[in-house]
């Protein structure tokens, strides 16, 4: 295994982020698939499915067991790039109710380290609906900052800006008879949908039926994760899977 | 002929044949001499040979000859006499058939079963209570039955293995599957003797030790051998149409006349093209000049099983002129009456073309006949080389397979299912199998840790392992449902996602309507394909143009469509690349203008303004040619390796461009040619000594670069996710299943990306690579290409577009491009091209 905070060197760059308005808060979209609010020094990550590889050797399926290392160090490269006061983890944190449980001595150490310092807040997803075991930071169901609500799962109407994980949502493009889908941030100005940020994690594409009741008739726009900058598309140019 | 009846053979059987008005063919009574001296045997014989007759008779004289059983007594639960496994079930089903005659008029009480995935489940129960003498099945059902104890109990008393179509078995994964079967089925049934059915081969000794039990360290054990003479010379013709002959693409519309009065001609034709878009545009394009309604079908193995079925009925029953196909009817299954195979495009490889051509006539005394219709000019030479060998009697077919890892550690699980296995013993029964011999202890080892644990260096997995180790050192599974998870993944055929087609109502009659549901089923077609298509697009599917109405969960719902011009599914080229052999064949005709006298016109004129304009490729060397064409710069070359190993070498070649500043764009390969292009002047970056050809061409290529495209490269995603379906890693897709939504599963690409960085040695990246090696990539080809042309660039600086080029040219734009910059399709109609290359 690669060594885990030997980071500091490569913080070289400051982070580019696409800033966007989400009922009226400024929020810049990173390309980890990260959120960033700058007015409260805040970072904001969803689906990170820590320990979902051991949670499927639990039923018989090794997938490599290598996800929840490859993560937290993408979690650490965001933070390390931002140096937020506080973080906010949207849900399904973990890939099971036993995955804080499970998690591997050296990662819950690396876990602490990056939580030293910062306001931490766990959002409860339907993966993890309880709080995460032996583990530093405040456990909430959602939690409101400013004009913005944080949730897991997105729903029906909200006075205040809600951000929210959970659907993963990607996008297709095509062009030139050859497509390209890739995780995205989906947004409508007032909701923001982040995309998963844990390694094993796929998507489902924003149109998808499963999105109708967030985002009906293509009204929203979707910001898809490239090399070091973001693709923005109108949901009218994407296509379905 | 009573006289002279052998003893072999007992009375009865040769009352049958003289009541037949048969007498036994002489390699048939040497399979029967066989049966006494209890040897392993390979029988090489052509269609229409009496094969499979030859294959069962062994068996059927021994239960004839058996001790009569009493019904219901203990004998009834005797074991399996004889396994025939064939690779189709199909086949399976037809050879069932094909059995009754004899069995009903010899007057044996035999009992004859299939086995195959269609087999209910009630039934597969019961053979397992009551099993048949014979039993019909595949490699799957084998590896089924070995999972399981009770399955091993009937199959401990198996005498005979027979394996059909054995030359086509061996060459896949399902071969390394039943390799692996057969050594575990020794063991169980230490008589056992195989018998293996196969066309003729280039190496026969490959196949006579693939049927026999290799020993460590001992010489090479191989079967006997029983060769048939291949009876008549087939007599084959290449088409002269007096069409213009086509530059490029495949669809051989020029001959369409042509082919279609020889169809009319003749009682009935089988029509074999390469890929299944090809088939459905020949069908179309024959549709249209059917002026006297001739019974022309379809059959190609994305079409609706019932429809299919229909096909082959219709066919055996000689209902049909002519039947358009794919390599879905390259085996086996006995058509009765064809007289004439047309092959339409190329042929690929010469044993390929020769299995073609047996199809026509099954009566072995009378040539086959058949016509190769090439659709362009490479295709005429290719086409010209396959013809040859014909007459030369060569063989191409590839050489043995080594045994795929991802299948070893399916098989591993397997025997753990059917109870605790040693794994000393294990090792030893896997090193028996022909193509697992070289299997080293350290190898053997990583696949059953990998089968326990998924043989991570981080330990993590092993309180939840599969496997566990007993105190006798014996493995045993540590739970029960990992058998059923077995059972579910069986099998080493991974299909692309497929898409099911259901013809609707049109939407665009009424707007507003909504797609109807419920219509009839066409088929199935990948899901790649329909990526591409954007709503109303039209395309050539089971014989109709379609136009795309949308996407329902997994179905793909189409109506049918007026347009004239369908959008035509892209030609992914064959499955198939040209044979090395062939492509010998072809270099040594372009440089021996000699042979050229018996090359149509055209062809020889296109050849002999190459000759004057350029160069002609070398046997040994390889051409290279560069040239300016509108505001951008080419480089084409000669290879002749075949479309998957040029496309790996156009990567490569456009990463090492980039490098040096060559500003490459794209390319583009057919299987002679590969074509780059680029903003840079080659000329001008040779001339300064900054580009040089011999560095570019270099076999250096095959490391750090190949490296670094391989960990993006789609292909090798693609591969991956078939190895890791096969070992075991994750699960098949179940019809059914598609629902669940693509956010629960895991994507195969990011176990892919997670795997390469923290364990690129893990087990499952070797398995990939070594199939990336010889399948998608073709890297193994390359690198001989390399190592051939090492010193021998000939590089032909041009002002112009050369003959030669103009082929691979024409590709661009149909072909999806590669590299970087996709936008990069040339302007400039074909027209144009030619002229400017012939004036």
């Amino acid at each position: 295994m690669r060594p885990f905070l030997a980071r500091n060197e490569a913080r070289r760059f400051a982070p580019v982020c696409h800033d966007i308005s989400i009922a009226g808060e400024i929020v810049g979209l990173h390309d980890s698939g990260a959120m960033w609010w700058p007015d409260e020094h805040t970072l904001v990550v969803a689906d990170l499915h820590f320990e979902k590889g051991s949670s499927f050797a639990r039923k018989g399926l090794m997938l490599p067991p290598y996800d929840t290392a490859a993560t937290l160090e993408k979690l650490a490269e965001a933070i390390d790039a931002f140096q937020p006061t506080r973080v906010i983890a949207l849900g399904d944190s973990f890939h099971d109710r036993e995955g804080s449980d499970r998690l591997p001595v050296a990662y819950r150490a690396m876990l602490t380290t990056l939580q030293l310092g910062r306001e931490w807040i766990w959002v409860t997803g339907n993966h993890d609906p309880i709080a995460p075991v032996g583990l530093c930071g405040e456990t909430v169901d959602e939690v409101a900052l400013g004009g913005l609500v944080f949730r897991h799962e997105p729903h029906g109407d909200s006075p205040l800006g809600e951000i929210a994980g959970h659907l993963h949502p990607a996008a297709r493009i095509r062009r030139y008879g050859r497509s390209v889908r890739r995780p995205c941030f989906a947004t409508d100005g007032t909701r923001l949908v982040l995309p998963a940020f844990g390694v094993f994690t796929g998507g489902l594409n924003v149109l998808d039926e499963a999105w109708g009741p967030y985002f009906p008739a293509r009204e929203f726009s979707v910001f898809m994760l490239g090399e070091g900058r973001l693709y923005p598309f109108t949901a009218t140019r994407l296509v379905a899977d | 002929m009573d006289a002279t009846a052998p003893p072999l053979l007992p009375e009865r059987f040769s009352r049958w044949f003289e009541s037949r008005g048969w007498s036994p063919r002489a390699h048939q009574l040497e399979l029967l001499e066989t049966a006494r001296t209890r040897h392993s045997v390979l029988l090489i014989a052509p269609t229409g040979a009496g094969k499979t007759l030859a294959g069962f008779l062994p068996s059927l004289v021994a239960l004839s000859q058996r001790p009569r059983r009493k019904p219901g007594s203990a004998g009834a639960r005797q074991g399996v006499h004889t396994l025939y496994i064939s690779p189709l079930k199909a086949l399976a089903v037809d050879i069932a058939r094909n059995l009754e005659a004899p069995v009903a008029g010899i007057g044996l009480d035999i009992r004859i079963e299939t086995r195959t995935g269609d087999t209910p489940a009630h039934k597969r129960q019961r053979q397992k209570q009551v099993p048949p003498d014979i039993l019909l099945t595949t490699p799957e059902q084998i590896a089924l039955l070995l999972s399981d104890a009770q399955g091993r109990e009937i199959l401990a008393s198996v005498d005979t293995v027979i394996l059909d179509e054995l030359h086509a078995l061996v060459t896949s994964k399902r071969g390394d599957l039943l390799a692996l079967g057969l050594a575990a089925l020794r063991r169980i049934a230490p008589s056992l003797r195989s018998i293996g059915l196969s066309a003729t081969v280039a190496e026969p000794d490959d196949l006579r030790a693939w049927l026999v039990p290799q020993r460590e360290g001992a010489p090479r054990a191989l079967s006997d051998l029983v060769t048939v003479a291949g009876g008549a010379e087939p007599d084959i013709t290449i088409l002269d149409s007096d069409e213009r002959l086509p530059w490029s693409g495949h669809s051989a519309r020029h001959a369409v006349p042509d082919i279609y009065r020889i169809i009319a001609r003749h009682r009935t034709s089988l029509v074999f093209v390469n890929t299944r878009s090809q088939a459905e545009m020949l069908f179309q394009a024959l549709w249209h000049a059917n002026e006297d309604n001739l019974p022309i079908a379809l059959h190609h193995g994305s079409l609706d099983v019932g429809q299919r079925r229909k096909v082959e009925a219709a066919m055996a029953s000689g209902a049909l002129r002519a039947i358009v196909c794919t390599s879905s009817l390259d085996l086996g299954i006995d058509w009765g009456d064809v007289d004439l195979v047309i092959n339409v495009g190329a042929p690929k490889g010469a044993s390929r073309l020769a299995q073609r051509i047996g199809r026509a006539n099954h009566r072995m005394d009378e040539p086959s006949r058949a016509i190769l219709v090439p659709a362009n000019r490479f295709e005429v030479l290719e086409c010209k080389a396959a013809l040859d060998a014909s007459r030369a009697g060569k063989q191409d077919t590839p050489p043995l397979r080594k045994g795929a890892l991802d299948v070893l550690a399916q098989h591993v699980l397997g025997c753990a299912c059917a109870g605790p296995f040693d794994p000393l013993e294990l090792f030893d029964e896997i090193r028996s199998a022909e193509t697992y011999r070289d299997l080293s202890w350290e190898r053997f080892e990583q696949v059953v840790d990998f089968v326990a644990t998924g043989g991570y260096a981080l330990r993590t997995y092993d309180r939840y392992a599969r496997l566990k180790r007993q105190p006798d050192g014996r493995f045993r599974l540590s739970h029960p449902k990992v058998a059923q998870q077995y059972r579910l993944n069986v099998g080493t055929i991974v299909e692309a996602p497929m898409l099911k087609v259901r013809l609707v109502r049109s939407k665009s009659e009424g707007r507003r309507t909504p797609i109807g549901r419920g219509g009839r089923m066409l088929g199935e077609i990948e899901e790649w394909f329909v990526e591409q298509l954007a709503l109303g697009d039209t395309f050539l599917f089971a014989g109709e143009i379609l136009r795309f109405e949308g996407l329902r969960e997994n179905e793909a719902y189409v109506s049918r469509a007026r347009a004239e011009a369908p959008k035509i599914p892209s030609y992914q080229g064959g499955k198939f690349p040209l044979s090395t052999y062939l492509a010998a064949g072809v270099r040594a005709m372009l440089a021996d203008p000699a042979s050229w006298r018996e090359l149509p016109d055209q062809v020889r004129e296109w050849l002999e303004i190459q000759k004057l304009r350029s160069a002609l490729p070398q046997p040994y060397g390889l051409l290279v040619e560069t040239f300016p064409r509108a505001d951008k710069h080419y480089l084409v070359c000669y290879p002749f390796e075949g479309r998957l190993a040029h496309q790996t070498l156009g990567m490569l070649l456009t990463r090492r461009l980039e490098r040096i500043g060559a500003q490459p764009m794209g390319f583009v390969a057919n299987d002679y040619a590969l074509a780059v292009w680029g903003l840079a002047d080659l000329d001008a970056l040779i001339a300064r000594g900054q580009l040089s050809l011999d560095q570019l061409f270099d076999e250096d290529m095959l490391g750090d670069d190949l490296d670094a495209w391989l960990a993006e490269s789609s292909l090798m995603k693609r591969t991956f996710r078939t190895c890791a379906v096969i070992a075991g890693l994750i699960e098949r897709r179940h019809p059914g299943q598609e629902k669940s939504g693509r956010q629960v599963t895991v994507s195969a690409d990011l176990i892919y990306d997670v795997l390469r960085r923290h364990e690129p040695d893990h087990i499952l990246l070797q398995a990939t690579f070594a199939d990336a090696a010889t399948g998608l990539l073709d890297i193994s080809r390359l690198g001989e290409l390399l190592a051939r042309i090492r010193g021998r660039i000939a590089h032909t600086p041009l002002a112009r577009v050369s003959p030669l080029a103009v082929p691979v040219m024409l590709e661009i734009g149909k072909e999806p491009v590669f590299g970087e910059a996709q936008e990069a399709l040339l302007a400039g109609a074909a027209g144009d091209l030619v002229k400017e290359a012939m004036e």
